[in-house]
């Protein structure tokens, strides 16, 4: 505790343990607070309530068999993670993938932002008291993740990109639902922003709220929208492209406003643009062609070939019992997840197992900003800021 | 593109090399990416040069992390993402540690998103930075014993040290 000056003389600071189980702080997270009067003087925030040693297990399993853990590092993107692993372990491998494998890659984590951007949007909103537009995108959502349960039997713990591909052949019928699901979303993005956009209370809570400088979020390590809301263009998907982003036509919106409101309009922006890639994605997959790599001992072989290929068959088993040894080294990927640069470490000493795994979590270091952004501001705006750079608690402790 | 982005490191390598020779101790390739092996010495020096100079410009940290050989020597090698934005370069920086002396200067006076970078690694490796200003255990208890992702802590947990059920002993 500290002493401050106030308009009737000296006052001292008083501590407020906000969390670890504020509904607003969308996991989690506690943050000691040092208030004088509202005024947030310093901020501390204090992490690793979920923290279950990912990275440690992965040491633990066969290359193949951490996909399943990479699911549940950052639950509203399991297939963001799926992909920055696999890329990782095929760039230690050297693997080429299929076009038609990375084109549903593409389509899918398109449409995995998608999702992620409307829970932040409708958790975000609900935090500042717009009750209305949660339920809207958690409608929206839900057709996304039928997708996601249509292509991989799973709704939200997908694991459906593998080593070297795919899990499984695109099913019957997705183009349909894709192309229903397509035709239906960019109205509803109008309806969100008809509510938000140039709602009063919304522009009040937001607007000059949570402002950080291009110099602070980039020396603070921050990427993502709150990145490009600062006015600097950064996105892995146009500088780093990797799964054929190359071949395929968006902007990456940027404004220089930096605040609250900025980084609402970004995401907004993102999802129309995410919407043009899915629409090109499903445009460009063939109907036709492999969707895994023929790599015999590291991708497993084809069902069918199994029942009449000895190697085929002892592939298989050796696959799935001793795993794969790639030859020692280590990989770094990054990918542009909706929070930001997901990055993934693989180290490989040449045995089964993975010598070390290590992801980049972008909420993890952007929530690092978080004092910088609610210092001097209202304890009210501290929840606008916590939405603001949407976070995910088990992204931050892993 | 991999052709394209060694190309570019080739650049930085070449530059930092004329700056300072004794800096730039290894140079590694692997699959398009290039890694500088930096003597623990010369890693802030060189951080500082990469940050600033303006043919580098290396203005984002991207991640920081630890890999453990144990039970090789030196058993720790620091890994530094470097990501220059205006430039639209990527480069590796790596520095070995001994596991008798694991201590390197740390990076946050260049680049102050290196704070909670640092406590994770000092948390799960027990790496100590010089010139941190905050060295807390950051994703663990604080009552929490050694350092679990140190190849020699077994992934179960040592299970009879009260740490590793949270305090809760398990003969009571």
């Amino acid at each position: 505790m500290t002493t401050v000056e106030t308009a009737i003389g000296q006052a001292k600071t008083m501590v407020l343990n906000m969390g670890p189980q504020h509904p607003s702080t969308h996991g989690v997270l506690r943050i000691l607070l040092e208030l004088d009067g509202e005024t947030v003087v310093k901020a501390d925030p204090d992490c690793g309530y979920l923290h279950t040693g990912i990275e440690k297990s992965c040491e633990d399993k066969t290359y193949s068999q951490a996909i399943t853990l990479t699911d549940r590092i950052d639950y509203l993107n399991p297939l963001g993670n799926n992909l920055v692993y696999c890329l990782a372990v095929e760039k230690l491998l050297g693997l080429e993938i299929p076009k038609r494998a990375q084109y549903v890659r593409v389509m899918l984590t398109e449409l995995q932002r998608i999702s992620s951007h409307l829970v932040w949007l409708g958790t975000h909103a609900i935090d500042l008291g717009a009750m209305s537009v949660f339920l809207y995108c958690f409608r929206e959502r839900e057709e996304i993740l039928k997708i996601f349960e249509l292509f991989a039997g799973q709704r939200m713990m997908t694991s459906y990109f593998r080593i070297g591909g795919l899990a499984l052949e695109p099913p019957a019928g997705w183009r349909q639902a894709v192309d229903k699901f397509l035709k239906m979303m960019p109205s509803r993005v109008d309806e969100y922003e008809t509510l938000l956009t140039k709602n009063r209370i919304w522009m009040g809570r937001t607007q000059g709220i949570g402002f950080i400088s291009a110099e602070d979020a980039v020396a603070l390590s921050m990427t993502g929208p709150t990145l490009r809301a600062a006015g600097l263009n950064y996105d892995n998907r146009k500088l780093y492209p990797y799964s054929s982003y190359d071949e395929f036509e968006f902007n990456v919106p940027v404004r220089t406003d930096s605040d609250c409101f900025g980084r609402y309009m970004i995401r907004v922006a993102e999802m129309r643009e995410s919407l043009k890639i899915v629409k090109q994605a499903c445009d460009k997959i063939p109907n036709e062609g492999p969707v895994r790599t023929n790599a015999p001992g590291i991708v497993p072989p084809d069902r069918e070939k199994m029942k009449t290929e000895m190697e085929a068959l002892i592939y298989h088993f050796k696959i799935f019992t001793e795993g794969f040894s790639p030859a020692p080294g280590e990989a770094f990927v990054a990918v542009e997840s909706p929070r930001g640069e997901l990055g993934c470490f693989v180290a490989s000493d040449g045995s089964p197992k993975p010598l070390r795994v290590h992801f980049r979590a972008p909420s993890y270091i952007n929530l690092q900003a978080l004092p910088k952004l609610i210092e001097g501001q209202l304890i009210s705006d501290v929840i606008a800021c916590i939405g603001t750079i949407d976070i995910v608690l088990g992204e931050v402790d892993r | 593109m991999t052709e394209n982005a060694s190309q570019k490191a080739a650049v930085v390598v070449e530059q930092l090399r004329a700056w300072n020779a004794a800096a730039v101790a290894e140079v590694i390739e692997f699959r398009g990416d290039t890694t500088i092996v930096v003597p623990r010495e010369l890693l802030r020096p060189l951080a500082e040069r990469a940050r600033s100079d303006g043919d580098l410009q290396f203005n984002l940290l991207s991640d920081a992390t630890c890999l453990d050989r144990f039970p090789t020597e030196p058993r720790f090698e620091m890994n530094y993402q470097l990501v220059s934005i205006p430039h639209q370069r990527r480069i590796t920086l790596r520095v070995r540690l001994s596991g008798s002396d694991p201590t390197v200067d740390s990076l946050f006076p260049v680049w102050p998103g290196a704070n909670w970078l640092e406590r994770e690694v000092f948390d799960l490796f027990g790496i100590r930075f010089n010139g941190h200003p905050d060295l807390r255990r950051i994703l663990l208890p604080t009552d929490f014993e050694g350092h679990p992702l140190r190849r020699d802590f077994p992934v179960e947990g040592h299970r009879d040290t009260p740490s590793a059920s949270f305090g809760i002993r398990k003969n009571l």
